[in-house]
């Protein structure tokens, strides 16, 4: 167990790597720069600004620097906000992203679960032809269908919610609904699957032959081995999650990371860009790990190595 | 006995068992399961007749077919027969509701949306069928070869994909389209670049399933080399989870491109996919709901139908879910 997380910890921190220096590499190739959208900036000042942030070097000593206060947990400023930190910024939008994503987690789950239970065990009933159906249409209806039509019906025609802002609590109900049900479609797939699965076994039969309840069978025998498709879906759907709210944030106009780190990308804003990038990778990275583990301690079967 | 049988003739049998294999396991099944339900002389069936027969009774998956083709054929033959084109810009109709004229309304510039779907079909489906194309050329030849050769090198093979697996790719594909322009070519071979590791990993596993079986021990002693043996013997007999993978792997395509069509990352105006459709709609929907609702729910509906297909494949062909 130990070695296994060491391993994977130094695998991880070499991927990291890798992405850093992929990033920057690409960035530098591509063309434009931060400054070259600027209007009216005379050479003069062009160059003021290049020497300012050090573009004026050679690429492998701006590289090196960049891995030096990389190290030491500092990613630079950004090019495109004066006076600011990419930390700063980060800092301040992150959180707001996170929070999203736990949200439309959490709606994911317990949505998926609970449909996915009842599926498996209401067989063939209509509460299983409402699940399947939830779960193909989740899955073949984008969140960005989906999320301006909610715009659409709730807010516009309605007037039940803001269609676009993040300051109240009202206002996470649409958005994080909308990323939840994208995610809740193929855990209720797979939580009817694996269900389905564990439920035909001999362990199950014993428990209900010694008399226990029900609702005790499911919760407490069997979906511990039926959930095990989920957790390992997990990593990727968190991953997905992240990423989704890309477009969430684009349609419900909210100040996170994703909006951020698409404009930054268009702005040429290396080092905003490349912090958005570590702390993606960072994440997922760590996350995929957590999955890992998660499903080895459900799973006795399952060895890490 | 095998001693007794003179060395060519061993040969000779064992080549025809290499080559009839793959018939013959399927013809096995098929008239096992065919004596276990009706008890009748089963008739002469194949693996993909007798598929096409458990999808036929599939109405989704029919459905499925069905609207795909419907779909198909319009985008192909509906642009050239329609009196509108995908780029002439009438000012004077801008934002038309669905008439006899336009029977889905016009957009912005008084393009006729119902042409625009149709051309954006033919993008958005070229970019899924590409792209999935791409994946299927690395993914298939990698997994085989990692899954046939084992070992040392399949592990090192399945690590690196492991690592790929954890990035962020996504966030690649979205660096790549805003550096290097929205080329149409670039995206799907951006997209298939990263599809094609679910690909490698599925076929990975069914390799090694099928490299036990005895047809391949039978190749092998005909001493035939590891590529006849992988592309000639192993990989035919795991087309079916390739089929329903591949049909699986077009929706997901689709939406990734649709996805970075709506960050405004897409293929440009005037050309337009479906994605672009959706994005433009959404910008307007408050007054002209229409321009939303028809590409998404046209966009909606393929994915639909593609992923009935896929799951009616799936359970016609009796594909197991498992991944490895």
């Amino acid at each position: 167990m130990f070695r296994f997380i060491t391993s994977r910890l130094l695998q991880s921190a070499f991927a990291l790597f890798v992405v850093v220096s992929a990033t920057f590499f690409m960035l530098r190739a591509a063309p434009g720069g931060p400054f070259t959208q600027e209007k009216a900036v005379t050479l003069e000042i062009l160059r003021n600004l290049e020497a300012h942030y050090g573009l004026n070097q050679p690429l492998w000593k701006q590289y090196v620097s960049y891995l030096g206060s990389l190290i030491h947990g500092d990613l630079g400023p950004s090019f495109k906000y004066a006076n600011r930190t990419v930390n700063e910024i980060v800092g301040e939008k992150f959180p707001v992203s996170a929070e999203l994503g736990a949200e439309a987690l959490a709606i994911a789950l317990v949505l998926g679960v609970g449909l996915g239970v009842v599926a498996a065990i209401r067989r063939n009933s209509w509460a299983d032809y409402i699940a399947s159906t939830f779960g193909m249409l989740g899955i073949s209806v984008p969140t960005f269908v989906i999320g301006p039509l909610a715009v659409l019906a709730f807010a516009i025609h309605f007037r039940w919610f803001n269609a676009s802002g993040w300051y109240g609590p009202i206002d996470r109900v649409l958005p994080a609904i909308t990323l939840g049900i994208a995610y809740a479609a193929p855990i209720s797939r797979l939580t009817r699957g694996g269900m389905l699965e564990v439920l035909h076994q001999d362990f199950i039969r014993t428990a209900r032959a010694k008399g226990a309840s029900e609702s005790r069978i499911v919760l407490r025998h069997a979906l511990r081995g039926g959930l095990l498709p989920v957790v390992a879906y997990l990593g990727p759907a968190i991953a997905g999650i992240l990423t989704g709210s890309f477009v969430i944030e684009t349609i419900f106009q909210i100040p996170g990371i994703g909006r951020e780190f698409v404009n930054s990308a268009f702005n040429r804003d290396y080092t905003l860009v490349l912090g958005t990038v570590i702390l993606y990778a960072a994440l997922i990275m760590g996350l995929n790990l957590a999955a890992d583990i998660a499903q080895a301690w459900m799973n006795p079967k399952v060895r890490l190595e | 006995m095998p001693r007794a049988i003179g060395r060519s003739a061993f040969a000779v049998r064992c080549s025809m068992f290499a080559r009839r294999s793959w018939r013959l396991r399927y013809q096995m099944t098929a008239t096992d399961t065919a004596a276990s339900v009706d008890a009748q002389p089963a008739a002469r069936s194949s693996l993909w007749g007798d598929a096409w027969l458990r999808l036929r009774k599939n109405k989704l998956a029919v459905f499925g077919i069905v609207f795909l083709a419907l779909v198909a054929v319009a985008c192909v033959v509906g642009p050239w027969i329609s009196p509108y084109t995908y780029y002439d810009a009438a000012f004077d109709s801008g934002f038309q509701p669905p008439s006899t004229r336009h029977w889905l309304g016009t957009d912005q510039l008084g393009h006729d949306l119902l042409v625009r779907i149709l051309y954006g079909g033919r993008v958005s489906l070229g970019v899924g069928i590409c792209a999935t194309f791409v994946a299927l050329t690395i993914g298939v030849p990698y997994g085989a070869i990692a899954g046939f050769v084992g070992g040392k090198r399949d592990a090192a093979m399945m690590r690196a994909v492991d690592i790929m697996y954890a990035l962020p790719f996504a966030i690649f594909v979205i660096l790549l389209m805003v550096f290097f322009g929205r080329n149409i070519v670039l995206l799907f071979v951006a997209i298939g670049a990263v599809e094609w590791l679910t690909m490698a990993r599925i076929v990975r596993g069914q390799v090694m399933a099928v490299k036990r079986m005895e047809f391949i021990d039978a190749a092998r002693s005909l001493g035939f080399g590891r590529r006849r043996i992988i592309f000639r013997h192993i990989l035919p007999n795991v087309f079916g989870p390739i089929i329903v993978y591949t049909t699986l792997t077009i929706p997901s395509v689709m939406l990734l491109e649709a996805f970075l069509s709506f960050l405004g990352l897409g293929v440009q105006p005037p050309m337009s996919s479906w994605g672009t459709l959706i994005k433009d709609g959404a910008e307007v929907m408050e007054e002209y709901p229409w321009l939303l609702i028809f590409p998404g729910a046209m966009f909606s509906l393929t994915l639909l139908s593609l992923n009935f297909l896929g799951d009616g494949l799936r359970d016609a062909l009796d594909v197991r879910s498992s991944k490895d």
